[in-house]
This record gives structure tokens, C-alpha cells and sequence, in this order.
């Protein structure tokens, strides 16, 4: 083999097996020195794995990694740390209770000789980091900062610890575009000084953008590898999913589809401090989008009409007639649902079964009068919403975590559907889905919609928004600052009325 | 042909229905009930060769009169557990049901009524500790580890600490302790009633179809609709309920009300229930294994007596099976995932 100055990282025909499973298949890859390197694929492609074995958090059955030039063992992350690699992943691993400098220098702190802590220094130190990434005061606690701040706080930690080689893990998933524009600058700063950044992403657009190179993982085999410059989105898209995937987006509302019909009207919904004013009407045969910037009011608004957060003022009206709930399962008796972004943490029950997490809202539909449950009408349930939502597993009576992010999902989704909702609100539905179930969601929600249910969907990413629904209301400061339709929906427009304020727009006129 | 092939696939049966019977076996080969039912039956083998006392019918009855009462306290017990929560003053309260309907009783209350009355205090008491955790938002661990302070103080102020005779309980009344019907304990009949009862429950009724979503992700179940405090609330309750009845069937196996009884006994009562299956963060457990934990346990602690053995290195033997159940079922699990 020629031996290449260029290349930092060096893998090749790399394989790794769990049990009967083969994760990784012969793989190579390569990272030169200096470049934004993507990695795409489904859930399942492999990737993890293969970042794992880079941390040292996984051993290889089989395979070659070369650190700049030399053969090496990356026995544990201690050692890849020592080597110079730095892991930022997706799930943030920070401890809430103590300020956010000391998160950033627990390494330092761990390896540390000093009997005494210096906090003085400590601040100092993690101030100076900070001041790259954005406005987040030193000596908080963590459990005080939003699921951005965080982010960026997991971002720093790697920074200080004087990496070559940086892995970032689907960073922008909980970040906001401006956010998200602010870490793009910082990447490029730490390339030009040298550090070779590897970064995973399902976004095409951050991917086109802000990488150099791409490779493509497929079933735990190595697909190719290529210059952005030299291939488009569609390309990447196909090799992921190794098929040919026509449109991304299914169609939009028809002309003929617009009824006019109004199914839900929120007149002046309001809470003590998060939100004020909501007003708008959802109508029949589109899908209604909500965008806006992390901790702009979004989820809170749309708990707000479900009743999830009883502290609210305001009128709702569903198919004309005036709603009084109190709390979100009379919400759910009027028809009215809603789908959490934080999958795991607030959707599913992950150590119960698919047909149990289906039924959990419709107890009494697989029950007797007198409560006592039925298996068959509750497999059937499963099975029926299954089928409809063309989930992937062996049987439903296994337990939901043994699926992939998208089908778990399509079971969160299931678990709304058997109700036969009337309106749906969906809060990021396609977070942490891979690029096939992603389109398959977006087609279920219009079907959806074409047979008549409501459905509002928040969503962080533009061209989702865009790309699925039919109108899109942006909200700023807990208000809901503009409406867009049409050609109008633009990723500038969008950002335009989620980013600048009133008193900005004044100052320009 | 066609038409059952097309019902086949619509079912969503696996084709190959000649391995089912194999994958049954199979299954019923990794649920740890079988593990424990297994230990059990090594244990009996053993000690029926090691000691010729063991398997008579004297000391099977007495083994099983040992944990059927405590067992409906380890119902009560795994059904919280499986909400989430977790009661440290169960040993207590059991008392207090036994002191509270012992003073009734010798006040000139008939003993079916001041039974009653101390079912229903045991009830109140899981009620405040139920609103201490669901309204004012404490952790039950800290809640409870009041009431049990609480509630042994009560025990031993009612009876200024001496066990109280109720000699002149009616034998009718002992005879829920002490009779049998044929050759079976009464106590046996009611601990089969409710271990029967409750395991239908918990499978079957959509009541505590609840307490599982809540046990094992609250966020979810309130997202899915679910009053998830009144379950907390209703499986806190319950607990307590549960030993007030154990604390009545108790005084009426000893004809005596006993303000000391059941210190430690949370500890037997949750080992039980850990061991046959409940998770200390909720969402999981069975009846049938917290039941086989309780059986296990006596079993030991018996043939531990029988062979002689100190009471001091019963306790080290008891905490040591507690360890090492939870530490194999930590690797199984992490094995499977």
C-alpha cells in the first residue's frame, strides 16, 4: 500500500459482527487531513459501529486502522483521546448538576494532578471556548440550559481536549439553523488549523453545503465515496437506500383539495409567559406547518391546544362546536392528539411490547365493558395499524426497542392512529428517521389528510417543512410572527420571520 | 388452498406453525420464573438428603403459613414497584393493622368491625403517602421511610411497647389464622385468592394495564393520556391496603396484637418481589415471581434453621441470594439487548 501524508485516517477491510449480525462488512474509509468528511446512511448502515471502533468504545472482529501512518489498536477512548480523537455524540452526556465549565473539563479535571480545584481557572478557561460558540454563561448549570446550549456544550468539551480528528454525530439535530450556521463557521475555523472533522448527518442540504467529501454506508457495507462537487443529493440519496427514491417529498394538496372546510380554530390561546395571541384555523385537506426556532414557543403552543399543559386561556373550536378539555385524555376523547418530539423519553415504552405501546390509548377498544383486556383485539389492532403504517418487525408481541428509529416511530404514530383522531399534531416527526421511513411518514401524513384528519406538523428542518406541507406559520417570541404559502414558503422567508424582530423591522422601514 | 393461504398471511402467523410448540419451550426456558421454580426444586432435592425433618408434612405446612401472609404484603409490594414507586414502611403499617384492630377489639369492638376499621386506617395511611408523592411531589422512598418512623411510634404508643393478649378473640375469628379447611390453612386459601386475583389483574385488566405504561415511562403515559398520579396514587394505596389485611390475618394466627412485629420486613418483602422480576425502576415484574421469590426465601431461611445455622448468618445468606439474583438478571438482560 503507498503510504499517503495526506490521509489522518486509515481503515480498511474492517469488519465487526454482534452475534449473528453482521454490523460491518470489509469496510474502508479514509480522512485526510483538513477536510469535513460526511457519512451517510440509514439507520443500521453501520455507522455508529464504525465510529465506535474509531473511539475505541468497540474492538473490530477483523481489519486495518492506520493513524497518521501508523498501525494502531484503539483499545478504549482513553486511548483514542490520547491519539487525538474526539467524539461528540448525538445523545448529550453532560451532568446536570454542575456548571457547565466543570462539565467541559471533566477530562481535564479527571487526569488532573492537582489536589484542589481551581474554579477561577476553571471559568476562565471554559469562558474562552464558550466565546467561540455562542452566549452561554460559564458557571450555569447545565440543567439550566435548552437542548441547544447543551449541544454546544458537548461541542466545547471536545474542542478543549485538542483533537486531530473530530466526530460530530448528527450535531444539528437539536439545533436551530442560526445555531446550527454558527457551528458550521466554527468547523471550517478548526479545519483551517488543521483538525480533520468527520460528520455525520441525514441532512442533504448541511451535507452539500459544508462538507468536502462523502462517503456512503449501506447494510454495514462501504458504498463509495465522493467530492461533494461531484455528485448531487439524489445520487447520495439512491446509494443510502440503494434504491432509486423518485421524489423525496410526496405531492402537495391538490387545487381541487381545497375545501376551505375549517376543522380546528385557535382564537387568542395563551399561557403566563411562554405564549400570547395564537390565533389560526386549520383546514381540511392541508397539512399545516409550524417552524420557528428551538424555544421559540412551538411544542408549548401545540401542548397547549392538546390540553397537555392545563395552564391555558383561549378558544378552541373543533368542527364548530366550542371544546371545554380540561386535560389531554378528554383532548383524546375529542378527537385531538399529539405525537412528542422526544421519541424515547415522552412517546414509547420501550420495555413493552409494539402491541402494548399501540393500545395505550385505546384501552377500551381491546377491552371488555368491564375492563378486562382482550389479546386478540389488541394483536389485531397492532396488526391492522401495522400493516397500514407498513411497519417493519418479526410479530408485534416484540418489544418495541428491538426496532429501528423509524418503525419505533411508525409505532408512535400507530399508537395516535387507533383512536381515529381528528386533528394530529405531529412535534418533529421525522427526528433520528432514516431517509426511507422519513418519505414513507411524510406520504402517511398526507394520505392522512386526504382522508380527511387534520394534521399540524413542527418541524427544525426547512426543507421538510417546505417540501411537505401546504401552509407554514412561523413563530417568534411565543407569537406567531407570519403565514406562508405557495412560493412563498422559502427557507429565507421562514428564517426571515423566526429570526428578526419587530423592532428590527421598524429600525429597516 | 388459496383462500387459506390468504388467511395465513393476513394473520400474520408464522408459516412454519410445526416449530411453535419448540419456540414455546424455548421461551418458557428463558423467563426467570423457570430459573427460580428450578432453584426451588435443587434446594428441596438437597435438603430433603440433608435433613429428614425437611419434607414432612409438618414443616411443609409451616413453610408455607411463613410467606403465604407476607406474600399478599409482596402483591402489594411488586405492584408498586411496577409503578415506579417503592414503600419502605410496609413491616409498619402490617403492625399497626394488628395494634389498631387489637385495641378496638379489647375496647369492646366485635372483631370483624375493629378489623375492618384497621384495614381501612392502613388504607388512609397509603392515601397520605399516596398525596405526599403525587401532590406534593415527594419520592416515595423518603415518604415511606417516614411513615414506617411514623407508624412503628404509633405501634408502640397504643401498646406502650408490650404485645397485647386478645385472649378472648372469638374462634371463629382465629380461625382465619389458625383453621384449616380439610387439610388446607385458611391463611393458604387467602393468599391463593389474592396471588390468583392480582395476577389476572395485572395481565388481563386494562386497571393495571395502566400501572405498567406509568411504571415504565411516565412522560410516555401521560403523553398517551394517562392520569399517571391517580395510578401512582391508586398503587400506593393499595400497598397499604394489602397490609392491613396481612396485619389482621396475623393477629389472628397469634391471638395477639404485636407492636414490634415486621421490623426488616420490607426489606424480605422487596428482595422477594426484585428477585421474581420487579425492576426497582418500574415497568416490569409478575406475581408468579415475586411469589416464587417469597417461596425461595423461606425455603432458604427454613432450611437454613433446620440445618442449624446461626440467625445472624441467615440474615448474611438472605442479603448474599439477593445480590447474586439481581446480579445474574443484570447480565441476562444486558446479554439480550
Amino acid at each position: 500500500m503507498v503510504m499517503n501524508n495526506d490521509l489522518i485516517l486509515e481503515i480498511s477491510n474492517l469488519s465487526k459482527a454482534f452475534g449473528p449480525i453482521q454490523a460491518l462488512r470489509d469496510v474502508r474509509f479514509d480522512l485526510r487531513k483538513g477536510e469535513i468528511h460526511a457519512i451517510a446512511g440509514e439507520n443500521g448502515a453501520g455507522k455508529s459501529t464504525l465510529m465506535n471502533i474509531i473511539d475505541g468504545i468497540l474492538r473490530p472482529d477483523r481489519g486495518e486502522i492506520r493513524f497518521d501512518g501508523k498501525l494502531v489498536d484503539i483499545a478504549s477512548p482513553a486511548m483514542a483521546q490520547r491519539l487525538g480523537i474526539g467524539f461528540v455524540h448525538q445523545e448529550i452526556a453532560l451532568c446536570p448538576d454542575i456548571s457547565v465549565a466543570e462539565n467541559i473539563f471533566m477530562a481535564t479535571t479527571n487526569v488532573s494532578r492537582a489536589p484542589l480545584m481551581n474554579y477561577a481557572m476553571l471559568t476562565r478557561k471554559a469562558a474562552e471556548v464558550l466565546a467561540r460558540l455562542g452566549d452561554i454563561d460559564p458557571t450555569a448549570l447545565v440543567q439550566s440550559l435548552s437542548i441547544s446550549q447543551q449541544q454546544l456544550v458537548e461541542i466545547a468539551k471536545a474542542l478543549t481536549l485538542d483533537c486531530r480528528v473530530l466526530i460530530l454525530d448528527e450535531p444539528t439535530a437539536a439545533l436551530t439553523e442560526k445555531e446550527a450556521q454558527i457551528l458550521f463557521d466554527i468547523m471550517r475555523n478548526l479545519v483551517s488549523q488543521g483538525i480533520s472533522i468527520i460528520y455525520i448527518s441525514h441532512r442533504m442540504v448541511e451535507i452539500f453545503d459544508h462538507c468536502d467529501r462523502v462517503s456512503v454506508f449501506r447494510d454495514g457495507q462501504y458504498i463509495m465515496t465522493k467530492d461533494v462537487a461531484d455528485t448531487t443529493p439524489t445520487a447520495i440519496v439512491n446509494a443510502m437506500v440503494g434504491r432509486v427514491i423518485d421524489k423525496l417529498y410526496p405531492e402537495k394538496q391538490g387545487e381541487d383539495e381545497k375545501s376551505g372546510r375549517v376543522i380546528l380554530s385557535v382564537r387568542n390561546l395563551a399561557d403566563q409567559s411562554r405564549f400570547s395571541d395564537i390565533s389560526f384555523d386549520l383546514r381540511e385537506g392541508e397539512i399545516l406547518g409550524i417552524g420557528g426556532l428551538i424555544g421559540a414557543g412551538r411544542s408549548e403552543i401545540v401542548k397547549g391546544v392538546c390540553k397537555l399543559d392545563r395552564q391555558v386561556t383561549g378558544d378552541i373550536v373543533l368542527n364548530g362546536r366550542s371544546l371545554d378539555t380540561a386535560d389531554y385524555q378528554q383532548s383524546i376523547q375529542e378527537g385531538i392528539v399529539y405525537l412528542s418530539e422526544d421519541r424515547k423519553g415522552e412517546g414509547l415504552f420501550l420495555d413493552m411490547t409494539i402491541a402494548e405501546n399501540i393500545s395505550a390509548l385505546s384501552l377500551r377498544q381491546v377491552s371488555s365493558s368491564i375492563g378486562i383486556l382482550n389479546d386478540g383485539l389488541e394483536t389485531g389492532l397492532a396488526r391492522r395499524l401495522g400493516a397500514m403504517l407498513n411497519l417493519k418487525c418479526g410479530h408485534v408481541g416484540e418489544p418495541v426497542s428491538n426496532l429501528s428509529g423509524g418503525n419505533q416511530q411508525k409505532v408512535a404514530l400507530a399508537k395516535l392512529l387507533s383512536v381515529n383522531p381528528k386533528v394530529i399534531f405531529l412535534d418533529e416527526p421525522t427526528r433520528g428517521v432514516d431517509v426511507g421511513a422519513k418519505s414513507e411518514i411524510h406520504r402517511i401524513l398526507r394520505d392522512l389528510v386526504r382522508k380527511g384528519v387534520g394534521v399540524v406538523m413542527i418541524s427544525s428542518e426547512l426543507p421538510e417543512l417546505i417540501g411537505v406541507c401546504d401552509r407554514v406559520l412561523v413563530v417568534r417570541e411565543g407569537r406567531i410572527s407570519g403565514e406562508l404559502t405557495g412560493m412563498d414558503m422559502t427557507e429565507e422567508n421562514i428564517m426571515y420571520l423566526a429570526s428578526v424582530s419587530d423592532t428590527h423591522l421598524e429600525a429597516a422601514q | 388452498m388459496t383462500q387459506d393461504f390468504k388467511a395465513t398471511v393476513l394473520d400474520g402467523k408464522p408459516a412454519h406453525a410445526s416449530n411453535r410448540p419448540l419456540e414455546r419451550v424455548k421461551k418458557l426456558f428463558r423467563m426467570r420464573e423457570t430459573g427460580l421454580v428450578l432453584i426451588i426444586l435443587a434446594l428441596f432435592i438437597a435438603m430433603s438428603f440433608a435433613s429428614p425433618y425437611f419434607l414432612t408434612w409438618v414443616n411443609m405446612r409451616a413453610m408455607a403459613m411463613a410467606f403465604a401472609v407476607e406474600g399478599i404484603v409482596v402483591v402489594g409490594m411488586t405492584i408498586l414497584l411496577i409503578s415506579g414507586g417503592i414503600d419502605l414502611s410496609v413491616g409498619s403499617v402490617t403492625a399497626l393493622a394488628m395494634v389498631i384492630a387489637g385495641l378496638l377489639f379489647l375496647s369492646g369492638v366485635d372483631p370483624w368491625t375493629a378489623s375492618a376499621l384497621a384495614i381501612l386506617a392502613c388504607t388512609a395511611i397509603g392515601a397520605i403517602m399516596g398525596f405526599f408523592v403525587t401532590v406534593v411531589g415527594l419520592h416515595h422512598f423518603i415518604v415511606s421511610l417516614a411513615i414506617m418512623v411514623i407508624a412503628r411510634g404509633a405501634c408502640l404508643l397504643g401498646t406502650g411497647g408490650r404485645p397485647i393478649g386478645l385472649y378472648t378473640l372469638p374462634p371463629e375469628f382465629k380461625f382465619i389464622g389458625q383453621g384449616s379447611i380439610g387439610v388446607i390453612p385458611v391463611v393458604i386459601i387467602i393468599f391463593l385468592v389474592v396471588v390468583i386475583a392480582s395476577d389476572f389483574m395485572l395481565r388481563r385488566t386494562t386497571l393495571f394495564r395502566k400501572v405498567f405504561y406509568t411504571g415504565s415511562n411516565e412522560k410516555a403515559a401521560a403523553y398517551s393520556g394517562i392520569r399517571t398520579k391517580h395510578v401512582v396514587f391508586f398503587t400506593t394505596t393499595l400497598c397499604s391496603a394489602l397490609c392491613g389485611v396481612a396485619g389482621i390475618i396475623y393477629m389472628a394466627r397469634f391471638g395477639s396484637a404485636q407492636p414490634t412485629f415486621g421490623i426488616g420486613m420490607e426489606l424480605n418483602v422487596i428482595a422477594a418481589a426484585v428477585i421474581g422480576g420487579a425492576s426497582l425502576s418500574g415497568g416490569t415484574g409478575t406475581i408468579l415471581g415475586a411469589i416464587l421469590g417469597v417461596i425461595l426465601l423461606s425455603v432458604v431461611s427454613s432450611s437454613l434453621a433446620l440445618l442449624d445455622v446461626s440467625v445472624y448468618w441467615q440474615d448474611i445468606i438472605r442479603g448474599s441470594i439477593l445480590l447474586s439474583a439481581v446480579t445474574i438478571d443484570h447480565y441476562l438482560n444486558k446479554r439480550r439487548r
